[in-house]
């Protein structure tokens, strides 16, 4: 656990969760963006089925917010630091499908133009950051929402924190075995560091993404749409 | 929600983006998570630069101070994403419109143009191919 102190040179190619270009095998990243190519698919079929006019705005401000956020570093133990992901933040927002073209927009522009995630990874880090803690965050935001009626009380908050906490972890779980499968670092080594790591990061995760959702809950509650209880079928249009 | 509505969410939606990147330059710029990791466990060499650099590490370019060509760059990301994200959604529910357009007056192969829509040829183009 002891972290060297040493100067350590400004890299080069900065990450977060995003992985830079040289982490990831050839095949192992043409695995990410069939992945990733499979859920931004679905996810613009769904979207283009229900998206009203009212939630653009909202999504244009959620992906500003998420860029701003991610460019904010907090610091953690051990001369570490961590940002917001935003995948549930934004999951809640603007619901899964929507946030999933809303992260994948921002992690497209980090990767294209802030040179943040490596070209090669732009596919995994999509998946890691914008598929799975959506889906995964928006799951247990929903399972929240069935026990708490009103918009009052630590039921949501909470949920949410531990919602945002454990996609971090789920989000670091998946970066570790696309690491160790390309042969970048062994499972062993790197899964429990990340995690180790991870667990720290997705408490600041937490804190904000409950923190936001709150905000928005206190003034203006008619953003946040309550997930429906009964899936729709077929299209509504 | 009026149109008013949509313009003061979307004004202080952006505000509060930019105004949290003029924060950015006290932001912590020690290793992050993977980071941390990659540079514990050995394998940051494996790492490589990107074939080619527009804004690389959030640093505004030709800008020589740091904390301006940080906010700078932030500035430039929002109003980027943004700028995408609002242009995806318009686009996705013009064809969601169109979509239900066309799905609607796909009962008989081909009906003239009715007066309703006003749809484009493609509209028609794309209901012809699905039913």
């Amino acid at each position: 656990m002891a972290y060297i102190i040493l100067p350590t040179p400004a890299l080069p190619y900065p990450t977060a969760m995003h992985i830079p270009d040289g982490f990831l095998s050839g095949p192992v990243a043409a695995v990410g963006y069939a992945l990733a190519a499979v859920f931004v698919a679905i996810a613009v079929g769904r979207t283009n089925r229900s998206l009203g006019e009212k939630s653009v705005p909202l999504m244009g401000v959620t992906a500003a917010c998420i860029f701003a956020a991610q460019m904010m570093n907090f610091p953690v133990t051990g001369g570490t630091s961590g940002h917001l992901l935003g995948g549930t933040l934004a999951a809640i927002l603007v619901g899964p499908w929507a946030a999933i073209i809303v992260m994948t927009s921002v992690i497209g522009v980090q990767g294209l133009m802030f040179q943040d995630g490596g070209l090669s990874a732009l596919g995994f880090n999509i998946f890691n950051m914008g598929v799975i803690p959506v889906l995964v965050g928006y799951g247990i935001y929903y399972l929240a929402t069935l026990f708490t009626d009103g918009r009052r009380g630590w039921i949501l908050p909470t949920g949410v924190f531990v919602a945002s906490w454990i996609t971090v972890m789920l989000a670091a779980f998946a970066t570790s075995i696309e690491l160790a499968v390309s042969g970048t670092s062994p499972l062993h080594v790197v899964l429990p560091a990340m995690m180790g790591v991870h667990a720290l990061i997705g408490i600041g995760e937490g804190l904000i993404t409950a923190a936001a959702v709150t905000f928005v809950l206190t003034t203006r509650p008619d953003l946040i749409e309550q997930p429906q209880r009964v899936a729709p079928q077929g299209g509504l249009s | 929600m009026t149109k008013k509505g949509y313009v003061i969410l979307l004004l202080v939606g952006l505000g509060i983006a930019l105004l949290v990147t003029l924060f950015s330059p006290l932001a912590s710029s020690k290793p992050d998570g993977l980071e941390r990791v990659a540079e514990d466990k050995a394998f940051v060499d494996k790492g490589k630069d990107a074939p080619y650099q527009v804004i690389a590490d959030y640093a505004f370019p030709w800008v020589d101070n740091e904390d301006a060509a940080t906010v700078l760059a932030g500035i430039v990301g929002v109003l980027v994403v943004t700028t995408l994200v609002i242009g995806l959604g318009l686009g996705f529910t013009a064809l969601s419109r169109r979509a239900s357009l066309s799905a609607a007056k796909s009962g008989g192969p081909a009906p003239p143009v009715s007066g309703g829509g006003g749809t484009a040829s493609g509209g028609d183009a794309a209901s012809r191919g699905k039913s």
